[in-house]
């Protein structure tokens, strides 16, 4: 029994060491991007490589939190519910790593005027996914306060949503001085920014629904 | 030994059966969502059964024993045999049963055919706790629930500490309920037989196990089989019967099902009561599935009973009267058969000294485990059935009583099976109609199908006989431009009287014999109408064996509705040698004279 104690142990500290890895991966995210921004290359160069280390080591820990539900039988009646939530909490950090690699390999040109709004659809992407971080530790103590704590989520999720609209509403209505191919490329680009809330309100969704289940 | 083993036998069944049943009543959930192994629950489960039987068995055993005190070893065997194959045949029909109450109507079966009085004050008793067994499983249930959901609320566990918590409570319950499992229903496995075998003491040390205690020890170890040899079976295929239950549920259920099961075998609590002026706890074997069923309801009343499928209570209330019915009908007829066929003693009538013998203490420790067994001694007398003396019923009366109960069950029976069989009947009914209509489906979609893949080969097949024609149509467009052609060099040659000129004009008119004559076109399109029609050239080919291949041929262009003209074009020869061609051709085929070639090879 002492091993069953143990391994429990282990694995409740796995899915917290499992989400703070993510929660950084975002936070870093948002600097990467500021950076860009900022045209601070060297230190956006460094975000880069920081998300990646990161990305790797959630990676690694969501196969042994799956390897571990099944080897020890825990949770045996929840364990596919609480995989599809690790996954997709690991899904936000794969498309932080993702977005960033973009503005890595396509180096899009950001007007001047677009910077702030861009720094403004960042803000309230990543808010959205900071806010679901403590939702899921909370789903592992008390699953009956969780849909209280995915309000902000919701708000900041549609809170990107107008901020991404408004971006593109602009390249496509105000700046006729760019190209075709330029708006296009730079529309994309408040895409990733907004598929980080996106994720986090799935996410999000999941927890809702699934915490009343985990209820007596 | 052999004899005593022999008659044990039906107990020991009654022992296995129960085993492979109710322990599923404990670590059913637990093994069913793999929170417990089975390995380990038939373990804890097979361990805690024996000590449950061996240390607290009398108390259940004792009532039983003021019902009907078995005194016969032969007796004792068909009583249990009776409720074995009650319960069996019970289970067969899925008829809700309970071991307890098959036992307890087997007993009375016994007393009416040895004429022994029931005791109607044990009888009430044993009844009241069939019907509070489950109502304060339900209680116990819907109380442990509401405290259960206080503790996890108030209580921040970690839902894999608390998983880990379950699990260990499902265990440690587990082991508890299988205690008072052993407790209570051991009384149904080997009760029977406690008058009629008796045993020396065994002395372990400090312990000493009486003659009881020995039976019941075997009579554990008859449950423990059972639990590790078939329960695996039984966990796996019950499923939520009632209503879905969390893991917390589960764990409230098997505790409220062991805390009932625990109550009515314990004397020690039942005394203790007893002396603080309460009345005392009757000890009844009860059916562990029935208060599983009293502690779901229990539950699911608490949540809005929205989940509950009533139907379960009719089919228990039905099991209260229908299994003792029977089982009491089953055991009479047996003994009938047992004291008249095989010369058996059944244990007529005992003149009893207990009237004078007050009921001794029965106790739950080892220590007083001789107390717990001693019954009120018999005499066992055996007189001649002596009815108007002995009885308080009338023989007649008895018989009578015999009759109308034999009579209901045997309606019962027949009620049953029709209901069984009309409901089987429109079951098969409706899958015969789901099947025809199915099977009418996909014909329907098959013909379409088929209709759809007709389609297609059509136009394939016109297409490719378009091609054919538009190819055959280009040869002749071809044949005949090279053939103007000719003619006017030839015109031209007669007008020129140059030598030279005439000459270069002969070369080009021999060139275009013999490019017409070596047409490759015409071998492409030849070799096209014999791949596409070769089907039609087979068939005729066997109805026709003397058919030249050129005969073929112009049978396969007749076919294509191609006029004579068109047909020299393409086998490059002239429209008369076609003509010609066509009247043999008629001849061949037998053909007569009113019927028309092109119209006779189209059909063909």
């Amino acid at each position: 029994m002492s091993i069953l104690f143990k391994n429990v142990k282990e694995l409740v500290l796995e899915v917290d060491e499992f989400l703070s890895t993510v929660e950084q991966g975002v936070l870093i995210f948002k600097q990467g991007v500021y950076n860009y921004l900022d045209k601070e290359e060297e230190t956006f160069f460094e975000n880069i490589k920081n998300i990646e280390r990161l990305e790797a080591v959630a990676d690694k820990l969501q196969r042994k939190i799956d390897r571990e539900l099944y080897l020890h039988s825990i949770l045996p009646q929840h364990a596919s519910d609480i995989e599809e939530m690790i996954d997709k909490v690991d899904e936000i950090i794969d498309v932080a790593k993702e977005s960033i690699y973009e503005f890595d390999v396509e180096i899009p040109f950001i007007p001047d005027v677009l910077i702030n709004d861009y720094k403004r659809l960042v803000d309230a992407s990543v808010e959205a996914a900071a806010a679901v971080f403590p939702a899921v530790t909370t789903f592992f103590r008390e699953p009956t306060k969780v849909k209280g704590m995915l309000t902000k989520v919701y708000f900041y999720e549609k809170e990107s949503d107008k901020l991404s609209r408004n971006i593109k509403r602009k390249l496509f209505h105000d700046m006729d001085e760019l190209k075709l191919s330029q708006k296009i490329h730079l529309r994309y680009f408040a895409l990733h920014i907004e598929t980080i809330s996106d994720k986090a309100e799935l996410l999000a969704d999941f927890l809702s629904i699934n915490a009343l289940k985990f209820n007596l | 030994m052999i004899t005593l083993l022999f008659f044990l036998s039906s107990g020991l069944f009654l022992g296995w059966s129960l085993g492979a049943n109710d322990a599923a009543n404990i670590f059913g959930t637990a093994v069913g969502s793999r929170m417990v192994k089975f390995r380990q629950a038939a373990l804890i489960g097979s361990i805690f059964v024996i000590l449950g039987a061996v240390i607290q068995g009398a108390g259940a055993n004792a009532t039983l024993g003021k019902l009907g005190s078995v005194s016969t070893l032969a007796a004792a065997f068909t009583v249990a045999l009776s409720a074995a194959a009650t319960v069996y045949w019970m289970t067969r029909l899925k008829l809700p049963v309970s071991t307890s109450q098959a036992i307890v109507g087997a007993i009375i079966g016994w007393n009416l055919y040895t004429n022994n009085q029931t005791d109607l004050h044990t009888l009430t008793k044993i009844v009241t706790t069939w019907i509070s067994g489950p109502i304060l499983g339900g209680i116990f249930a819907a109380l442990l629930y509401l405290l259960t959901k206080k503790i996890l609320k108030r209580v921040r566990f970690h839902l894999f500490y608390r998983d880990l918590s379950i699990r260990l409570g499902l265990i440690i319950i587990g082991g508890f309920g299988a205690y008072s499992l052993g407790a209570n229903n051991i009384a149904n496995v080997m009760g029977v037989f406690t008058t009629s075998v008796q045993f020396p003491a065994i002395h372990i040390g400090f312990i000493t196990l009486s003659s009881t205690q020995q039976l019941f020890a075997i009579g554990g170890v008859a449950i423990a089989i059972g639990i590790i040899t078939y329960s695996k079976r039984v966990m796996e295929t019950v499923g939520n019967t009632l209503m879905p239950l969390t893991s917390e549920a589960a764990l409230v259920v098997v505790l409220s099902q062991a805390l009932v099961l625990f109550i009515f075998s314990s004397q020690s609590l039942s005394n203790a009561l007893t002396s603080i002026g309460l009345p005392p706890i009757p000890l009844v074997p009860v059916s562990s599935s029935q208060i599983v069923i009293g502690s779901i309801i229990g539950i699911g009343l608490l949540k809005g009973g929205k989940q509950i499928k009533y139907k379960v209570l009719g089919q228990i209330s039905l099991g209260w009267i229908a299994t003792p019915v029977i089982a009491g009908i089953v055991a009479f007829f047996m003994l009938f058969f047992i004291h008249n066929v095989f010369k058996q003693e059944v244990g007529f009538k005992t003149i009893t000294q207990s009237k004078q013998a007050t009921h001794q203490t029965v106790s739950d420790s080892l220590t007083h485990a001789e107390k717990v067994t001693s019954f009120p001694k018999k005499r066992v007398v055996q007189t001649e059935q002596n009815p108007s003396v002995q009885s308080s019923f009338s023989y007649g009366w008895m018989m009578g009583l015999i009759l109308v109960v034999v009579l209901m069950g045997v309606v019962y029976y027949f009620l049953l099976r029709e209901k069984k069989q009309n409901a089987f009947g429109k079951e098969k009914v409706e899958e015969l109609e789901n099947y025809i209509a199915l099977k009418e489906k996909s014909l329907e979609q098959e013909m379409e199908r088929y209709q759809e893949e007709q389609q297609n080969v059509d136009k394939e097949l016109k297409y490719r006989q378009n091609e054919m024609v538009n190819m055959a149509m280009n040869i002749i467009r071809k044949y005949e431009i090279v053939g103007q052609i000719k003619d006017d060099i030839n015109r031209i040659k007669k007008e020129i009287h140059d030598g030279e000129a005439r000459q270069a004009l002969n070369k080009v008119i021999l060139k275009i014999n013999q490019n017409l004559l070596l047409d490759r076109d015409r071998e492409s399109f030849q070799m096209h109408l014999e791949e596409h029609n070769s089907n039609f050239m087979h068939r005729l080919s066997e109805a026709y064996p003397g058919m030249t291949e050129n005969e073929k041929r112009l049978a396969t262009l007749l076919r294509m509705n191609l006029s004579s003209k068109e047909i020299a074009s393409i086998l490059n020869i002239s429209p008369k040698s076609v003509e010609m061609n066509r009247y043999r051709l008629r001849k061949k085929l037998q053909i007569p004279p009113k019927e028309n070639l092109t119209q006779f090879i189209r059909k063909f």
